[in-house]
């Protein structure tokens, strides 16, 4: 017997007991501080909100806004492993580090180019099948089925596996001899892959999981958004005389895109920020062949150590991701009228 | 029977019966008995996709050990044997993962509850300087890469001395989660009927009184549903969790997991047989609480 022994216990509560209580004495003396601040000194009439405001505003600038800001701080230094206190930081050293992350590999062979067209293909291909498939399953599951609910909540599962234990399996299943997928693939007669030692089948292999884990969520939202669909347009267009096809375009698609196009909008975001997948599978391996942005900046940080560069590095994503989503935020702004 | 029924109906009602019980059967008239197995063998086909691989962890963890490297696909395999669960209690530190992760859990949700709680009702409640100001930032909040804080928390963390601690790895659960939580608890505060609290005014209660004897006790639904979220969300998180903790006897379940995954030896039925106790449960809550995820998920992107 190992592992959960009464020390081990008591260590878990002792830092509860310890730290709970602290953080709420903490949140009250912030509250107080922020009272007297607001009611004593600046005299506003929105004492109160402000007042409930303030823990959460702390935690926030501690955790967010801070490190935010201090991240930025290391892009500008040379920080690493073996220089962990003795960094030093300028502008010149900030701008190398830009340089150098468009122009040395990230990690040891791959450069910032084959990662970025990297994960545009990543990102659409996944997107792509998860809208298809999970708009597909939804309008199959929105007509008169007698187990829609069994099919509902079976089709709904992939998403509720924790990644890390959906990630994590599906490398095994893609194991040379006594993976399923390979002996499936054998026994209808064709050659069984080397998922783990090729980078394009490793990288199949990991869309496929992607896209096994996204369907779902884009099925419930599409069934969602057909359940909001009027029957009413469908017999209108039955007595114009339009088949099932034409009534797709014409109806079923317009209508629901005021509801797929942020949720796909917000696909995108969470597949270009997918770590647990690509990482938990191959960790960006064979050769660094699987490596999208998100984890090549998580490999150059925690297992290069190279601090500043990938700090700077972290920033430039940032940027890409904050273009990305202001066009979201466009088109969904666009949402906004069709909806109010 | 019915002739006579429809005979004492007007003209006009028994236009609009008939036109009623044509519009429910309208989908039913659309599909053919052909297209009604069409459809359910696609569907068929999609569940097994779904299942099949969360049934094969069952078939692994069921393997004896000197039969785990087979090629054989049942479900319930040959010599079915419960060692490798044994095994995970009596060999492993499963306990103690699962261990740290409740009380990692508990401390961050308690915590993150207590931060965004009252946030929420201050956002959902007044228009007070700086309102758009904290709009802003929880969306450009959310377009942060993932683990871009890591680094500068991680290095903050070992100034402090707090890697390798609950302490550390709770707060940074916490605070991380403030914004989306607060986003939820926001809507939820917005849809109670302004008019309740009104009336407790008109009856001599202060803001602060009405907060807490009726909003916060209606709002116990939204909170635990909040609560339930930063629950998920720290339980199954690998990210932070691998930066953060390097010890092994604080890891928690997700890091332990992959040292059972790590090599294809006899550890793979034990690899299955956690994953099949913590996902069980996991999914069980997830499925129960499917339709506030959605809603909770999609609000954060289409409400401003």
């Amino acid at each position: 017997m190992s592992g959960l022994t009464p020390d081990a216990i008591m260590l878990g509560l002792g830092e509860l007991v310890k730290l709970l209580p602290i953080a709420f004495a903490l949140i009250v003396v912030i509250e107080l501080f922020t009272w007297f601040l607001c009611a004593k000194i600046i005299r506003t009439k929105f004492t109160l909100a402000y007042v409930m405001l303030a823990p959460g505003i702390v935690g926030v600038m501690a955790l967010i806004v801070f490190p935010f800001f201090y991240n930025m701080f290391l892009a500008f230094s040379n920080m690493s492993m073996t220089k962990f206190l003795t960094f030093s930081a300028s502008l010149q050293i900030g701008l190398q580090n830009l340089i150098d992350v468009f122009t040395v590999p990230v990690l040891q062979r791959t450069n910032i180019g084959t990662l970025i067209i990297r994960t545009i293909i990543w990102t659409f291909v996944n997107v792509f099948f998860h809208v298809t498939l999970g708009m597909f399953l939804g309008i199959l599951l929105n007509r008169p089925l007698k187990l829609k609910n069994v099919y509902k909540s079976l089709l709904i599962l992939p998403w509720a596996v924790p990644e890390v234990i959906t990630s994590l399996t599906w490398r095994n299943e893609f194991h040379y001899q006594y993976g399923f997928v390979n002996i499936i693939l054998k026994s209808i007669g064709l050659e069984p892959i080397m998922w783990f030692q090729d980078p394009f089948w490793a990288m199949i292999s990991c869309i496929f999981v992607n896209i096994w884990l996204g369907v779902p969520f884009m099925m419930v939202i599409t069934l969602g958004g057909l359940q909001s669909i009027p029957q009413d347009y469908y017999d209108v267009a039955q007595i114009d005389g339009a088949g099932g096809w034409k009534q797709f375009v014409n109806i079923t698609l317009p209508l629901l895109r005021p509801i797929l196009t942020p949720a796909t909008a917000l696909g995108i975001i969470w597949t270009f920020n997918k770590f647990n997948v690509i990482y938990l599978m191959y960790q960006g391996g064979p050769i660094e062949g699987t490596h999208i942005l998100i984890t090549a900046m998580f490999s150059a940080i925690f297992e290069n150590y190279r601090y500043g560069f990938g700090a700077m590095y972290s920033l430039v994503l940032f940027v890409m991701l904050l273009g990305i989503s202001s066009i979201y935020y466009k088109i969904a702004g666009g949402f906004k009228e069709v909806s109010e | 029977m019915s002739k006579n029924l429809s005979k004492n109906l007007t003209l006009d009602e028994q236009i609009q019966k008939r036109t009623m019980s044509k519009k429910k059967t309208y989908w039913k008239a659309g599909d053919t008995p052909l297209q009604r197995l069409f459809i359910n063998i696609i569907l068929i086909f999609a569940s097994l996709l779904a299942i099949y691989p969360i049934l094969r962890l069952l078939t692994v963890s069921l393997r004896p050990v000197d039969m785990l490297l087979t090629t054989d696909l049942r479900i319930i395999p040959e010599g079915a044997t419960l060692n490798n669960f044994i095994a995970l209690f009596t060999e492993r530190d499963f306990l103690l993962w699962l261990w740290n992760s409740v009380v990692i859990a508990f401390g961050t949700v308690v915590l993150s509850l207590f931060l965004s709680t009252t946030a929420a009702y201050a956002f959902a409640r007044w228009r007070f300087p700086g309102y758009r100001l904290g709009q802003i930032f929880v969306m450009t909040q959310q377009m942060l890469p993932a683990g871009m804080l890591l680094l500068p928390i991680y290095i903050i963390a070992t100034r402090l001395r707090l890697t390798n601690t609950y302490t550390g790895i709770i707060i940074a659960y916490a605070c991380g989660s403030i914004p989306f939580s607060m986003l939820l608890l926001k809507g939820y505060f917005e849809s109670i009927p302004k008019e309740l609290e009104e009336a407790a005014h008109v009856d001599g209660a202060t803001t602060l009184q009405s907060f807490t004897k009726i909003l916060l006790p209606l709002a116990t639904p939204a909170i635990s549903i909040t609560g339930l979220f930063a629950f998920m969300n720290c339980w199954n998180e690998f990210m932070m969790a691998r930066v953060m903790l390097q010890k092994n006897s604080l890891y928690t379940w997700p890091l332990g997991i992959r040292i059972l995954q790590s090599q294809f030896n006899t550890t793979w039925g034990q690899y299955a047989a956690a994953s099949i106790l913590v996902a069980v449960p996991v999914m069980a809550l997830f499925l129960w609480s499917s339709k506030y995820i959605v809603s909770g998920l999609t609000l954060g992107g289409v409400k401003d």
